[in-house]
């Protein structure tokens, strides 16, 4: 199949023109030299390109942007996202027309399968990140989550910035006692038709589900952290779909429709339509009381199995204009201060990525007193954190999801 | 000068859609060489065929573009015929603009909190009427068929017909059509449609293509209302756009394609069924039959519409109580608490979306309006008049905004933007929106210029004056009411663009729009309560100046108020 060669020709000359109407290239700042790192930051406008759906997500950004600009005098802008896939396709446009150097995106807030393409596709900048100074509070050599997202090396190319944990709410008003593990959650399911859904796949909270559901359903989890091959994937995930299988017909709406995200599922919740939920954040449930979306008799649980949990990372593309001032914000990030502060469920209740034990007693004392929240389990009980599996196997259980339930 | 005006005009719309659409097709046949993709294939296609449920994707959007259009024409049709005089007449013509101005998101919105099972209606009967304590679990918002996303598109279409329709109204002389039909006996109803409805739809013909192919390819509201296992089409494309594996790209610009090839077939569809209309109602506009079906159309033509604009006002007042409330509980009527919350969060951030919404709204409406108006005059002096309503003139290249769906082309416009090395800016976003603007404001503007009585001009000329100072001393005052509404026409247009503001933006153009489908993301209600309120306020206050300006300004004359 070929076209004209005019369409050829069209193509091919857009990244001369881009290449004719920009400037000189600019150096880019190395991170070894932090001190240059910080001169070179001061006055840069840094573009940070950031899911936001959560209003208090956004008002700690600007709580950021508040103390870089005092501190280093950088204007730190939010670029506001209703998917953090709109921020690939803006640096994937700017590498079609040939925008090598004067990238849009400065930073973006990135999760494990954006990561995967965008490193997988030279989209990103780096080695940086092991080399900023707070970076040693995550105390690395014994955190395998900073080093591998998704299974993915990190190598370098992103700095952590929150950890997650998949956990499930419940209304205790409705629900007596929950379930422990998934096929208490189909027995409970068959008792109360109608009263639990989880979000469309290929939402990422959707895909965790599933995922969660194969980690504790299959006879063998190894060979998910390994690159999926075609053959083994209908052996492995049998029990997975056998389990959906029987699980539809007793979701919300008889698994004919599916909320399309956390924050749809939540308010279900909140409408009582259903009675027990997940969520992607630990405190999602007390955070949410709090603000008058939940009942306050909502309390959170986890499987005896274990839950799937990673951390989100800043990223800087390849092409981004300020990558000096981006390294210095996410420094900034890592820092005891905005870690802590982040942490406390009335600022946003996300999980720090440091590592109490390598802290120094002034740092850790800003953890020990952040109140939780009702709703929120103690760390000591969240149980264990299960990694997430190879992104091949999630691509492939998405997909074969939607083979399955999308338009019968 | 004045005669380039048509021609920039169409360079400045045609010319980004035509790139635009050129920078889709390269990928959806393989080419794309960012993502290593550097021969021409059939893939893209093959894997897009082979995507599950795409058949049930395109047909719920086909028939969504003819069925919202259809329902919208019906009922306005039979309002303008059963109602013209009476009380609700007057309410409805007053209610145009205000209901013209909510956001497609917002009466979107407010529609899923009204129907759905632990909605607004479902509060309200439980758990007396109904004897609901816990919510029913019915599949009403998001069904299988897309009849809650049609039912969101026709109470927000309505309006936008009316409106059209009530400008063309003027230049076919309806009163005295009804009369004489009167004389002959024909009841009024009957009248309305047997003499005014064959003259009047040629004139409100693009508006309604621009429906067909809006309602077959939105975005937002089929988001909002429409079904999930498959999504409407456009809904796919743009989640394979947004997918994290890049290479699903191919696959999304032949999914932009098909999109385009949809709306076009709805489009040819409805060509087809107006011809069969035309050819089924000849028989009864001849028969001669004055009376028969008059009472039932009476009845529909009130209820129907006052159904319509009724269930998008009751909504937007569930979401402003939503803005104002505390935990609330199902099946309670009203929130527990009111708490003020929602809006002391809110506000901070409101200020610099605000401005820069209207900054961007009015730079792009005064644009358009100075370009309308160019062209419109050269029209008038050159004496080319078009056969209005045609289909023939090259100006009528100006509706491609409107026919082309935005998200088969508004990728690929970045690409070419990124290509000729263009910044996003604010300039980039308001040429954005300028491409929708236009067509809007041509709409609403150019029935009154034309029919604008020429002898008024030859007046001024034979007293002396230039053509110029005709244009600018007497025709242009006397056409400030509708080149107002015109204007309120063109910011609420402006004011409602997500996906351009998005696209050429860079994300780095914040407006009240932008905002308010991002924290949608977040599906907070009584957030999304406050934004969809903000949002909706803006153009009303275009309408409101549109209404209150022409009255203030002549105030000691009636004749320069304009009809409201």
């Amino acid at each position: 199949m070929s076209l004209p060669r005019s369409c050829h020709a069209l193509a091919a000359s857009l990244p001369l023109v881009a290449l004719l109407a920009s400037p000189t290239a600019l150096a880019t700042p190395d991170p070894g030299d932090w001190q240059a790192v910080v001169d070179e930051a001061r006055g840069q406008t840094v573009y940070w390109y950031a899911w936001a759906g959560e209003e208090r997500t956004n008002d700690y950004i600007q709580w950021t942007a508040d103390r870089v600009a005092e501190r280093y005098d950088i204007d730190l802008v939010h670029v506001k996202l209703s998917d953090t896939a709109e921020a690939v396709s803006r640096v994937l446009a700017e590498k079609q027309a040939g925008n090598d150097e004067r990238g849009n995106v400065d930073m973006i807030w990135i999760n494990g399968e954006n990561f995967a393409t965008m490193k997988a596709n030279d989209l990103l900048f780096g080695p940086w990140s092991e080399q900023l100074p707070h970076y040693p509070l995550t105390d690395p050599d014994n955190t395998p989550a900073v080093r591998y997202d998704w299974t993915i090396p990190v190598d370098g190319l992103e700095s952590p910035w929150s950890s997650s944990q998949v956990v499930f709410y419940y209304d205790t008003a409705l629900v007596d006692s929950h379930p422990r593990s998934m096929p208490e959650l189909l027995d409970w399911a068959h008792d109360n038709p109608g009263e639990f859904t989880y979000a469309r796949v290929p939402n990422f909270l959707g895909n965790a589900f599933i995922t969660q559901a194969l980690l504790e359903l299959a006879d063998d989890t190894e060979i998910l952290y390994e690159p999926m091959q075609e053959e083994d994937f209908e052996g492995v995930t049998a029990p997975l779909w056998a389990f959906l299988d029987e699980l539809h017909p007793l979701l919300w709406r008889s698994g004919r429709a599916f909320p399309s995200n956390s924050s749809e599922l939540r308010r279900l919740m909140g409408d009582g339509e259903i009675s027990i939920g997940l969520s992607f954040s630990t405190t999602e449930a007390s955070g949410a009381i709090a603000n008058f979306e939940l009942p306050d008799s909502v309390r959170s649980y986890v499987h005896d199995h274990g839950m799937i949990g990673n951390m989100s990372f800043m990223a800087i593309p390849y092409n981004a204009q300020h990558k000096a001032g981006a390294m210095v914000v996410a420094n900034f990030l890592l820092s005891p201060e905005a870690q802590a502060h982040k942490q406390d469920p009335v600022v946003w209740g996300s999980n720090t990525v440091l590592s109490l034990e390598a802290l120094e007693p002034a740092d850790r004392a800003l953890f020990d007193d952040i109140d939780l929240g009702v709703a929120t389990l103690a760390p000591d009980e969240l149980g264990e954190v299960l990694g997430q599996p190879h992104p091949s196997w999630v691509d492939a259980l998405a997909e074969a999801w939607q083979a399955r339930y999308v338009g019968r | 000068m004045l005669r380039l005006a048509p021609w920039l005009i169409i360079a400045l719309l045609v010319g980004p859609i035509l790139a635009g659409l050129a920078m889709a097709a390269l990928p959806a046949f393989g080419y794309l060489p960012a993502l290593g993709g550097d021969a021409f294939s059939l893939d893209p296609w093959r894997a897009l065929l082979a995507q599950p449920g795409l058949a049930r994707s395109v047909a719920v959007s086909f028939t969504s573009g003819l069925a919202t259009t259809a329902v919208s024409l019906s009922v306005v049709l039979l309002f303008l015929a059963a109602a013209s005089g009476s009380r609700l007449d007057r309410w409805i013509r007053r209610m145009v603009s205000p209901l013209l101005s909510i956001p497609h998101a917002a009466a979107a919105f407010g529609l899923a909190f009204l129907i759905a099972p632990s909605g607004l209606l479902a509060r309200l009967a439980s758990p007396g009427l109904s004897g609901w304590e816990r919510p029913p679990d019915l599949l009403i918002v998001n069904d299988p068929w897309g009849l809650s996303l049609m039912a969101g598109l026709v109470i927000k279409e309505i309006p936008f017909l009316l409106l059209m329709s009530l400008a063309a109204l003027h230049q076919i002389d309806a009163e005295r059509r009804v009369a004489l039909a009167r004389s002959l006996g024909y009841r009024p109803t009957i009248a309305w449609l047997k003499v005014v409805m064959p003259s009047l739809y040629p004139l409100i013909r693009l508006p309604v293509f621009a429906v067909i192919a809006y309602a077959s390819s939105v975005v937002d509201v089929a988001m909002i209302l429409g079904p999930t296992l498959p999504p409407t089409l456009a809904v796919s494309i743009l989640t394979w756009f947004n997918d994290p594996d890049l290479s699903r790209r191919f696959m999304a610009s032949a999914g932009a394609l098909l999109q385009l090839g949809v709306t076009l077939a709805a489009l040819a569809s409805w060509w087809g069924l107006e011809c069969l209309v035309r050819r089924l109602g000849h028989g009864w506009v001849a028969g001669g039959q004055r009376r028969r079906g008059e009472r039932r159309l009476r009845v529909a033509g009130k209820t129907l519409i006052l159904l319509a604009a009724v269930t998008a006002l009751v909504g937007i007042a569930g979401l402003a109580l939503n803005s104002l409330a505390g935990f609330w509980r199902f099946p309670d009527g009203l929130p527990q608490t009111f708490t003020l919350q929602h809006w002391q969060r809110a506000l901070p951030a409101l200020g610099g979306p605000v401005a820069a919404t209207l900054m961007i709204a009015s730079t792009a409406t005064l644009l358009a309006v100075g370009l309308v108006l160019a062209a419109l005059e050269n029209e008038q002096r050159s004496g080319r008049q078009p056969a209005q309503g045609q289909l023939t003139s090259a100006l009528t290249l100006l509706y491609l905004p409107l026919i082309v769906p935005q998200i088969a082309f508004l990728f690929g416009l970045v690409v070419v933007m990124e290509a000729l090395g263009t910044r996003p800016t604010r300039w980039l976003v308001i040429f954005g929106h300028l491409m929708f603007v236009l067509p809007y404001v041509f709409l609403s503007m150019s029935e009154a210029y034309r029919r604008f009585d020429p002898r008024w001009s030859r007046v001024a000329l034979t007293l002396g004056s230039t053509p110029n100072g005709a244009f600018w001393r007497v025709r242009l005052p006397m056409l400030l009411a509708p080149l107002l509404t015109a204007m309120a026409v063109g910011l609420a247009v402006s004011i409602g663009q997500y996906l351009p503001t998005l696209l050429l933006g860079a994300g780095r153009v914040s407006t009240v729009t932008t905002e308010a489908v991002a924290l949608a993301a977040g599906g907070n209600r009584r957030l999304i309560g406050v934004w969809a309120l903000a949002q909706a306020s803006l153009p009303l206050l275009g309408f409101i100046i549109a209404v209150g300006l022409p009255r203030l300004l002549w105030s000691n004359r009636r004749g320069m108020r304009g009809t409201p």
